[in-house]
């Protein structure tokens, strides 16, 4: 057993565990926080999606042991002071989801996704690595392709981001 | 526990407007805040996880099975094997007669019998405190078979395939006239084949359940499509009553067919908990699935089209291969579009099967059709090359007013009127036929047509529908909601019926304590409730107003059934002279907390009469009219002229499905099927070793489904016309958006490159 202390949604945590143990069973079995998924346990899918420092990782080909001092931010942690955030309210506005069972993961993706093209970082379909490119729908997609939806609510989601990244621009 | 749900505000405050509004999905909330608990997420103290270790042979007999090492893993509680599993009742023969018969996934006994039947049958389970030390321990149990020969080559076997028995569910073979001579005489002709490998659901949730005994009373969270097909099988297989027993399944992570059956994960987890006297979560692993949930079967198709010089079709040949296991799975219906989509003169229809020692195929996202239209509406496009034709001109040519095979009428059929929208929206007039005319820079531009078509049904519902004096209206129904919008609509047509906000109606659902519900199959759920929650709405509106005449003071006092109208939260008069009342006014003054009314009984009788009835109805119907939904999708393709790299980069799909209740979640269902269907298009294939039998791609890293970059904005029209002889006029929307998609990407990769792709999936490769 080996302890670990890290944040998760803003909380202290402290457990003794397994090295084997991935980050996704840490915060599904030992903290109930069940709103984080597993599809494949393999990183082929991206249900298990969460925010490490503002990062976004695959928890399932994480181990928690690695996490240490870390900030661990979970769906169930985006909301600020009772509210929702933005890109859940407009995931449902846009029904950017079907069964839900991708949605946590796409929905910390996102959030993960527009923090790295805010910093300026390309995607494959970036045609000038110098300047900052648009969020066009080609790029949400490009830069979205990590996270299955079986559902095929893809153009729902696409269409989610580009309402936050709207109002946030109008800001 | 059933539904609770968090409601988005309804769009209009007025009342009666609710169907047809796209309104948010009612259960949005819980699945974007992360608070919707499926099946593997109920915590329970004192849970132990379970494992299942597989066979690595396709048919034989276990020898020897040494569980020491696996005992000996750190948290085991314990290995079950066929030499020390409880004895279970095996699965009930199939038959019409027995509907729960129809979920069995397989005959096997799992656990009671030395005996393997195909590679990836369960051989043990492995109980532990946690699923860590389960999965590492299932990996330690050695297994020593005697092997059999096992037949297991779909396509070496293909010539010894025996004709499928048709039955009254599903359609058979077909014939009229004589298709083969007038094919041979025919000055224009097609004689195509075509295959199509198996697939694999790949829901995003894997199959899980966590079970817990208490006595001789189960409590199962189920990941299914059917709760009361699992109660049922379950109670079957371990010999309690079905009052015993609660299957509670309100989220489930995607199923198109793949969780409609009883597998063997839930079985065995049962099994388990029982065994270790603890509750059990058993959660398969992505392979786990493959290896122990069935998938699509795979199929060989012959069309052969014969037609005059201007284009009616003489002849139509549509023959199919598929497999079944030798210890389960069914034929689909694989030309059960081509008996109703041409006015052919001449038409042979057969459907055949081989018997493998594989996994048993099951139903997946619009069986039959899904694979069939993809060789029928690839050998039309063939066709119209041939005949010099535009392929929307062909269809319209041969587009029939009665059913070609037996003249019976449809019940509704606007698939002329589909074509007409959809080739507007996509701008089909500026299409140059020839192959490869049209090219954007170096990317070759491809657009192609084909249709969509799917049989609607409808089964059997309970429901009850309650009042509350606030004014609330409860709707309880055992009705499965995996994200097709089922709650939301029920909701919506609660609301209309009753005359309140959609925001006043609460409904629950995926509880099996709830009136009985049919399972989430045949795009059959939305139909099916409607019919019996309109009549359940209409008995409570009568025992309202019952209730306002009683009182001297009511405005109601003397109004007539006929002569009102349920609003704005009560009854009003019909012809809107004089007063009426509210509901919470009409109940208050009654004394009354709630009032309630139901429709069908959940009584063994009741059950068996309502099912009896709604069969009954639907085969009566049959008989009648043929009933179904349709549409024409619309796919623009470019072509990497040097790599052969495909990419889809406009849809329009124009839908004839009757009336649609919620645009929104209708338009969300077949933009998911055409994503399912690009996927089968271009990538997706379950690959099976043709020697051993067993699969070799059981994940999501080698079993390409279709991801963001792959699926280009998806315009969805409807043309919103009710089908007078169903409820509401809606027919189901959940199937038909996959039909004809793989065509429609092969069309359009022909006129891309004047390549003819007949084998899916459409990858590079075939292009080079």
């Amino acid at each position: 057993m080996i302890s670990v202390r890290m944040r998760v949604n803003g909380s202290e945590v402290s457990v003794a565990l397994e090295p084997q143990v991935s980050l996704l069973d840490l915060l599904r079995g030992r903290l109930g926080l069940t709103g984080t998924k597993r599809g494949c346990d393999q990183g082929a899918c991206g249900a298990c999606t969460v925010l490490a420092d503002g990062e976004r990782i695959n928890s399932c080909l994480a181990l928690a042991v690695q996490y240490e001092g870390r900030d661990i931010t979970t769906i169930e942690g985006l909301a600020r002071d009772g509210e929702a955030h933005p890109l859940q309210t407009a995931f449902v506005r846009n029904d950017g989801l079907q069964c839900g069972y991708c949605t946590s993961g796409q929905i910390c993706s996102a959030v993960g996704m527009l923090a790295e093209h805010g910093a300026g970082a390309p995607s494959a379909v970036t045609e000038h690595l110098c300047s900052a490119a648009a969020l066009t729908d080609a790029e949400i997609r490009e830069r979205m392709s990590g996270n299955l939806c079986r559902c095929g609510a893809y153009n729902g989601i696409v269409g989610a981001i580009q309402e936050v990244v709207g109002k946030e621009a109008v800001r | 526990m059933t539904q609770t749900e968090v409601r988005t505000p309804p769009l209009r405050e007025t009342t009666g407007s609710a169907v047809g509004a796209p309104i948010d999905r009612v259960d949005g909330t819980a699945k974007t805040t992360g608070a919707a608990r499926f099946a593997a997420e109920h915590p329970y103290p004192d849970l132990a996880h379970a494992a299942l270790a597989h066979s690595s042979v396709a048919r034989g007999r276990i020898t020897a099975i040494d569980t020491a090492a696996a005992a000996a893993v750190p948290g085991v509680l314990t290995v079950i094997t066929h030499l020390n599993a409880p004895a279970m009742k095996p699965p009930p023969k199939i038959s019409p007669f027995n509907l729960v018969s129809l979920a069995t996934g397989t005959s096997v006994n799992y656990l009671n019998t030395d005996e393997v039947h195909w590679n990836g049958q369960p051989v043990a389970v492995v109980v532990a405190e946690t699923r860590d030390a389960a999965l590492h321990a299932a990996s330690l149990v050695e297994v020593a078979y005697q092997r059999l020969e096992a037949v297991v080559d779909f396509a070496a076997e293909e010539g010894n395939a025996e004709p499928q028995k048709s039955n009254a569910l599903q359609s058979g073979g077909a014939r009229k006239g004589d298709a083969r001579a007038a094919l041979a005489a025919a000055p224009v002709s097609v004689d195509l084949r075509f295959s199509t490998p198996q697939h694999n659901h790949n829901a995003l949730e894997p199959h899980a359940t966590t079970a817990a005994w208490d006595g001789d009373r189960l409590t199962v969270h189920e990941a299914t499509q059917g709760i009361a097909w699992t109660r049922g099988q379950l109670a079957l297989r371990f010999g309690v009553p079905e009052r015993n027993i609660r299957v509670l399944s309100p989220y489930v992570g995607g199923g198109f067919g793949g969780k409609g059956m009883v597998w063997a994960g839930t079985v065995l987890a049962v099994l388990a908990a029982r065994v270790a006297g603890r509750p059990v979560r058993l959660e398969l692993t992505r392979e786990g699935v493959y290896r122990t949930v069935g998938g699509r079967t795979p199929s060989t198709q012959r069309v052969a089209l014969g037609a005059r010089a201007d284009g009616r079709l003489t002849a139509l040949v549509h023959t199919s291969v598929a497999r079944v296991g030798r210890v389960g799975g069914g034929g689909e219906q694989i030309t059960s579009q081509s008996r109703h989509l041409y006015d052919a003169e001449n038409i042979l229809l057969q459907q055949n099967l081989v018997t493998l020692d594989l996994l048993p195929n099951t139903m997946m996202r619009a069986p039959g059709e899904a694979i069939g239209t993809f060789a029928l509406e690839s050998a039309v496009d063939e066709l119209a090359y041939k005949l010099g034709l535009d392929p929307i001109e062909l269809r319209m040519r041969n587009e029939p007013t009665v059913n070609p095979l037996d003249g019976k009428r449809f019940a509704h059929r606007m698939l002329r009127e589909a074509y007409e929208l959809g080739a507007e929206r996509f701008g089909w007039p500026e299409r140059t036929p020839a192959p490869g005319s049209m090219r954007d820079g170096r990317w070759l531009v491809g657009m192609g047509v084909a249709s969509a078509y799917h049989p609607s049904w409808q089964l059997a519902a309970n429901v009850t529908v309650r009042l509350s004096a606030d004014g609330g209206v409860l709707v309880r129904c055992a009705f499965q909601e995996m994200g097709m919008g089922s709650a939301t609509v029920v909701a919506q047509i609660a609301a209309d019926a009753l005359g309140v906000p959609v925001a006043a109606v609460r409904v629950e659902y995926g509880d099996s304590l709830l009136p009985g519900g049919p399972a989430a199959g045949g795009s059959a759920q939305t139909a099916s409730i409607a019919a019996s929650l309109l009549p359940a709405a209409e008995k409570l509106k009568r025992s309202v107003l019952a209730l306002a005449r009683r009182s001297p003071e009511s405005p109601l006092r003397g109004t007539r059934a006929s002569g009102v109208l349920a609003r704005d939260g009560g009854l009003y008069p019909a012809d809107g002279r004089g007063a009426g009342e509210s509901y919470p006014a009409i109940l208050a003054r009654a004394g009354r907390d709630s009032v309630e009314a139901r429709v069908g009984s959940d009584t063994r009788v009741g059950a068996m009469v309502s099912q009896a009835r709604t069969v009954g109805k639907v085969l009566n119907d049959r008989r009648r009219w043929v009933k179904a939904a349709c549409g024409a999708h619309f796919c623009e393709v470019r072509v990497d002229p040097d790599t052969g790299e495909v990419r889809v980069t406009r849809w329009v799909g124009a839908f004839d499905v009757g009336r649609v209740i919620n645009a929104k979640t209708a338009a969300s269902q077949l933009r998911g099927g055409i994503v399912m269907g690009i996927g089968m298009a271009l990538s997706e294939e379950t690959l099976v070793d043709p020697r051993t039998g067993r699969v070799m791609n059981p994940s999501l890293a080698e079993y390409h489904v279709p991801v963001h970059a792959d699926i280009p904005p998806i315009e969805v029209h409807y043309l919103d016309e009710p089908d007078p002889t169903m409820p509401l006029g809606l027919i189901g929307v959940g199937e038909v958006g996959i039909t004809g998609v793989a065509a429609a990407v092969a069309n359009a990769v022909h006129h891309a490159t004047g390549r003819r792709v007949r084998d899916l999936p459409i990858t590079l490769d075939k292009l080079l």
